[in-house]
């Protein structure tokens, strides 16, 4: 085995689709929480099953979100409306052609799948240890992803996204005349309006933990290699 | 300390990029592509569904226990006053524009043509959904019978009622016209159309939002386009408050 890239070694580490895709995507999830947190306002009440109105029991009543969350700041459906669908297919297409693009450059089976040695619990719990002393890269490896890395973002493209964006669509009365199985996959539109809304909220967790890991692990180092595709070997 | 500040530039920062995207809908070019994707969305529904493909329709249990009004709850004007003190017998839907035989149908004119009942789920665009049984003459029976002309492209439907002063109306195109599930409807729940919800008719335009599916309906008007009708965008709210004219989305 080669030996470990010295600290201050220039690697490149991320390519270009990568980039592209996650500073639009970035973009895209910004705008559809701000303008879904305006939709929101409109009817601020979750229901479970076919249908739900006012009359019908809500498990949840949301707050009302505050001006400085929502786009437009002022409450407009319209215009909430029209943020919201327009960006919905810039995150559609744009993860469809990042699987494509990560799937024929094997971004995906090189760098983000997980090695079975890695899911023993002795590697998750060394890994979850690790992170807690702040430590983020496998010296010998430096470049590489750690597991729970992997594992969450995994859970993020694979499971997150294609649930807010299955959830959004069972929503339009056009495509569950077009994919009746839409309807029936999240057990009627009400719930699949409340699973749209969890899974918004777990993605804005995801973002949180996201951008305080990349404080901690170096933020100018990681957002350059996300700009330029180049990272340096840290100390 | 470097976090405390990187987490307050965070959050300043995420609030100017909201900001920012007020500004951007200022903008008159980036409010047109903007409003592009209400016809992007058109198209890819459209390519992915069959032109006669149904909206889901359910069990009778399955129907809400209260189907809520939204919108006008009762016209309350002179006119609409004496149409309901008689019961609407003297109502009449007046069907006319580009159609070679303009009709005037009363209630049971509309009982007697070609019938359908459906129990469907009507979703508002505010995000909540009820479900209810409805039962009318398809609107494609009713065009049939008045014969459209060829230059015919979209259906006009004048309301009887005002919304903060103007007429409401709304307008779909010939797809939606001819659906098979998009009936005049005079049955609310096996019961004539309560006026909270749109007596004596309102249409049932199935794969849209509930605000096309437009009560207290007056006048069905083909047409060749929809410009100079209202503001010209083919309905109240997509006149008056930017909503999409296309609301299967």
């Amino acid at each position: 085995m080669a030996d470990p890239p010295p600290p201050g070694t220039r690697l490149y580490r991320h390519r270009w689709p990568t980039r592209l895709w996650h500073w639009l995507n970035a973009i895209a999830i910004f705008i559809l929480i701000g303008s879904g947190l305006g939709i929101s306002n409109a009817h601020p009440r979750l229901y479970w099953g076919q249908y739900g109105a006012n009359f019908d029991h809500a498990w949840a009543h949301l707050p009302r979100f505050p001006a400085w969350l929502t786009i437009p700041a002022n409450y407009n459906l319209a215009l909430s409306r029209r943020w919201h669908l327009f960006f919905a297919l810039v995150l559609v297409f744009g993860l469809l052609a990042f699987m494509l693009a990560s799937l024929i450059n094997r971004h995906f089976q090189r760098d983000l799948r997980p090695r079975a040695a890695e899911l023993r619990p002795r590697h998750l719990g060394a890994d979850i240890a690790a992170h807690l002393a702040f430590r983020f890269h496998d010296p010998a490896r430096p470049a590489a992803y750690n597991i729970l890395q992997k594992l969450t973002y995994v859970a993020v493209i694979g499971i997150l996204l294609p649930l807010v964006i299955l959830t959004g669509l069972t929503l339009s009365p056009g495509m569950n005349a077009a994919w009746p199985w839409l309807v029936d996959l999240f057990g009627g539109r009400q719930s699949a309006r409340s699973l749209h809304f969890i899974a918004m909220a777990a993605i804005s967790a995801f973002i949180v933990i996201h951008l305080t890991l990349v404080i901690l692990s170096g933020a100018w180092n990681g957002i350059r290699s996300m700009l330029t595709g180049w990272w340096r070997v840290p100390q | 300390m470097s976090l405390l500040i990187s987490r307050r530039s965070l959050i300043v920062g995420a609030t100017a990029l909201l900001a920012g995207c007020d500004q951007v809908a200022r903008n008159s070019t980036a409010r047109a592509i903007l409003f592009k994707g209400e016809d992007m969305h058109r198209g890819i529904q459209r390519a992915l569904m069959d032109r006669d493909a149904l909206a889901r329709e359910f069990r009778p249990d399955q129907r809400s226990p209260i189907f809520r009004s939204n919108g006008t709850r009762d016209p309350g004007t002179p006119e609409y006053e004496t149409l309901a003190a008689g019961k609407f017998a003297d109502w009449r839907l007046n069907v006319g524009g580009l159609v070679a035989r303009p009709l005037a149908l009363a209630l049971t004119d509309l009982a007697h043509l070609p019938n359908r009942a459906q129990i469907t789920r009507h979703d508002c665009v505010e995000g909540w959904s009820a479900i209810a049984k409805w039962q009318g003459p398809t609107l494609g029976s009713v065009l049939k019978a008045a014969g459209l002309r060829d230059a015919a492209r979209y259906i006009v439907f004048t309301c009887a009622d005002l919304y903060g002063g103007r007429p409401y109306y709304e307008s779909i195109d010939l797809i939606d016209a001819f659906h098979p599930q998009t009936i005049l409807a005079w049955a609310l729940n096996d019961r004539m159309l309560p006026i909270a919800n749109g007596a004596p008719c309102r249409l049932r335009v199935e794969r849209q939002l509930g605000y096309k599916h437009a009560k207290y309906l007056m006048r069905v008007d083909a047409v060749a386009s929809l410009a100079g009708i209202g503001k010209g965008r083919g309905g109240y709210w997509e006149d008056n408050v930017d909503y999409d004219w296309y609301a299967g989305i």
